[in-house]
């Protein structure tokens, strides 16, 4: 393989076997399923590298043109690497006008890491997303599933603290 | 359980446990808001400690979906007491047991205050947030466990699409629906029974009926607590819509981001089927009918419909050009309704209650009600259903309460990033579809911002622009380089870079984009500014002659030299001397606010 970003030997076995067994069990037409397999591709993965695409594209008889549209298409499908906690900053309209905004530079600033980019400590990525629908408890920022409601900037220190002290925890 | 007949479902009914089976049933909120203030340790905690007092014969702990009071979760009611606790904590819990569930000793700390009164409320039904609403779409939410399909039945659930299966051929049922004058709750209104009728008049060996949950619109978030409080009910107005035009197949096409509902829309399709209530020969008619879940992936423009059926079928999601309507070549180029999750929680009552209950709700062209999600400088936050023709003022003062401090409301942006701004003269306005139009803003979905006095409507447009251009798919060039441009001369605008002919040029451009879309994405994304710059330009002026404020400031004739606000600048910037008036040096202020929120006396004036 001359090109190495799309080798595919490289990919995880076991994790490629989920897929596999996930794509065959796919009734019917199973190119118009491609959105779930990605879906699925990104939880067993975390992420869509290149060569994963180049998999599905195969897997599914497509152009691999044609996954790579739909997995830049889409602001949910990652393709490069996520750190293990995502940050995301409600940037909506209600969490906007209470000071979303400044939330959000704090967090880039307590974890050094830039907008849709990952920590280097590979712990935290950050995102600003669209409206998550909490507004009652505008501004809300979210840590992969928990919710984080009427955050202000201040507060955030001692959220990333948490999260950093079970890391060190768990070593 | 099977049921294969009417008369089945009568029978189930009847066993189904009920809440007058219970001395007491304790409702405890489990929509997303309510869940991430740890409603789901509150009800734990109330289940534990009713075990631990041999309680749990007697009293029910129900998980139910939204009480749209999301500004004051975790929200417990207490019936048939009818009392309402809010902001209740995991450490509350064991009074609320001993004090009010054993001794009947109501917790007065946890009662809703309302503003400006000294009493707090005992009876949830005097609250004033939900005196002027009438739930119709928001029946079931906040009222049964939206993951039991035994609380839906005893409510009427399934008995509208067995009403109809009995007695209505699926032209009736059309007509039905075109006699109430539901209009489509998405967005553009559209008339709901004339769409199924032109989807029913196709023919076709296959048709497909669409629910559109893909709810984008920053600051809604009713068609989440709907498919989070009341699944089966849209499964329910589904197959009735299935059955009116001859459809077998229906499909949810739902944000990725909206996991909590995703799961209890699957639980509530694996039970209807369990049961029979989806499948083959429904309720022992020659009916059938069955639904899929389709996941989205975060792309705003999908709320299309068109859009939305090419994402359906595995594509970028980029809209197409209509006609051909989706009710003549929809999904797999077959014909297809698509049909708005709030639209559909309203057609099993109609079909229970009649079209002509439902038509004298409202006004003469909008009829029924409409969900408003409130949010941004408002007391009550949440989700409000109100009659069509109710006015903002009803809405943001009586209602919402008014602003949290008191400050003036200065207008509201409703409609989304495809609506417009109310300004406060016309608070009075009655809202319904053709009234917003006729004001330059739209329903959109119903999302409703409050803006007070100190709101920048130029900054607020140009958050939207930032959101509409950044979403835009790409495929025709007014949307996705007009709105770039647009957003280009707002940025040059607050950097205090424009000009006055700047002004005209986003005025024209505007009009430019929304005459040469393809989609309603680009038809509507200049609303916002467009809005904002017919009711507020004087504050476009104030950026394009240079002549906006942006730092703040102190008055001299207010401050009494307390520092307070030189101790708090981050930047120190904020010079005086104790007992002296200060001063804040324009050249270093990052118009943090830090003093603003610091002074006690006002004398901080915001730019």
């Amino acid at each position: 393989m001359r090109n190495k970003i799309l080798d595919m030997t490289t990919l995880d076995k076991n994790l490629i076997k989920s897929l596999d067994a996930y794509i065959d069990s796919i009734e019917g037409d199973k190119k118009e399923h491609l959105i779930h397999v990605l879906h699925k591709a990104q939880e067993l993965f975390g992420y869509l590298p290149q060569n994963l695409q180049l998999y599905v594209a195969r897997a599914l008889d497509l152009s691999s043109a044609r996954v790579n549209g739909v997995v830049t298409f889409y602001s949910f499908f990652n393709e490069k690497p996520v750190g293990k906690y995502t940050i995301s900053v409600c940037m909506g309209t209600a969490c906007f006008v209470k000071g979303a905004d400044k939330v959000l530079d704090r967090v880039i600033e307590v974890t050094g890491a830039n907008k849709n980019e990952m920590s280097e400590d590979g712990l935290f990525t950050i995102k600003d997303v669209r409206c998550i629908g909490a507004c009652g408890l505008a501004p809300v920022m979210t840590i992969n599933d928990k919710v984080y409601g009427k955050v202000k900037p201040n507060d955030v220190d001692e959220i990333i603290r948490h999260y950093r002290s079970r890391e060190d925890e768990s070593k | 359980m099977r049921v294969s007949s009417v008369n089945d479902l009568l029978l189930w009914k009847d066993k189904c446990p009920k809440k007058i089976d219970y001395k007491i049933n304790v409702l405890v909120c489990n929509g997303t808001s309510c869940m991430s203030s740890d409603s789901e340790m509150i009800i734990k905690m109330m289940e534990k400690e009713l075990d631990n007092h041999h309680l749990d014969f007697e009293i029910r702990v129900i998980k139910t979906g939204c009480f749209g009071f999301c500004g004051q979760g975790p929200i417990i009611k207490i019936e048939p007491d009818d009392v309402t606790y809010v902001q209740v904590k995991v450490e509350d819990v064991q009074e609320i047991v001993e004090s009010h569930l054993m001794n009947q000793t109501v917790v007065s700390r946890l009662l809703y205050q309302e503003p400006n009164q000294e009493d707090s409320v005992h009876q949830s039904s005097g609250m004033k947030f939900y005196q002027k609403q009438m739930r119709i779409a928001l029946r079931n939410c906040g009222e049964i466990d939206p993951e039991d399909i035994e609380q839906y039945i005893v409510n009427d659930g399934y008995m509208a699409i067995a009403k109809v299966l009995e007695n209505n051929t699926p032209e009736e049922v059309i007509q039905i629906i075109k006699k109430s004058a539901l209009r489509g709750r998405g967005g553009g209104g559209f008339p709901t029974g004339l769409k199924w009728e032109l989807t029913r008049k196709v023919k076709s060996d296959e048709k497909y009926i669409i629910c559109n949950a893909d709810e984008g619109d920053p600051g809604a978030f009713m068609d989440r607590s709907i498919l989070e409080g009341d699944p089966h009910s849209i499964l329910e107005a589904m197959m009735i819509a299935g059955y009116a035009i001859g459809a077998e197949n229906g499909l949810i096409y739902i944000r990725a981001e909206y996991g909590v509902a995703t799961n209890r829309l699957r639980k509530a399709i694996k039970d209807a089927k369990n049961v029979g209530l989806l499948g083959k020969n429904i309720l022992g008619s020659d009916f059938n009918f069955d639904i899929e879940i389709k996941l989205g992936a975060g792309a705003f423009v999908c709320g299309e419909e068109t859009a939305l059926i090419r994402s359906m079928e595995g594509f970028r999601g980029e809209p197409d050009k209509k006609p051909p309507f989706p009710s003549e070549q929809g999904f797999r180029d077959k014909p297809s309704s698509v049909n708005n999750v709030e639209t559909f929680a309203n057609i099993p009552a109609i079909i229970l209650n009649g079209p002509e209950w439902f038509s004298e709700i409202g006004t003469k062209h909008s009829k029924g009600t409409k969900v408003f999600a409130l949010a941004g400088q408002i007391r009550n936050n949440g989700l409000v259903e109100v009659p069509m023709g109710t006015t903002f003022k009803e809405i943001i003062y009586e209602i919402g309460g008014g602003h949290p401090e008191g400050k003036e409301i200065k207008a509201i942006q409703i409609g989304g990033p495809s609506g417009g701004v109310i300004t406060k003269e016309y608070f009075d306005t009655q809202i319904d579809y053709d009234s917003l139009l006729s004001m330059g803003a739209m329903m959109g979905s119903g999302g409703m911002i409050i803006m007070d006095e100190d709101s920048d409507m130029v900054q607020i447009a140009k958050f939207y622009l930032d959101f509409t251009q950044d979403e835009s798919c790409g495929k025709c060039t007014p949307c996705r380089i007009g709105t770039k441009r647009m957003y280009e001369i707002l940025e040059r605008l607050v950097n205090m870079e424009g000009s006055p002919e700047d002004l005209e040029k986003l005025r024209v451009l505007g009009e430019n984009i929304k005459n040469t879309s393809l989609c309603g994405l680009g038809q509507t994304a200049p609303n916002p500014v467009l809005s904002t710059m017919k009711y507020f330009r004087e504050e476009y002026e104030a950026y394009a002659y240079r002549t906006k404020k942006t730092k703040y400031s102190i008055d001299p004739k207010l401050c009494v030299g307390c520092t307070k606000c030189a101790r708090n600048c981050p930047v120190e910037c904020i010079e005086g001397n104790v007992r002296e008036v200060h001063y804040i040096d324009e050249t270093k202020c990052i118009a943090c606010g830090a003093c603003y929120e610091a002074c006690p006396v006002n004398a901080v004036l915001k730019p």
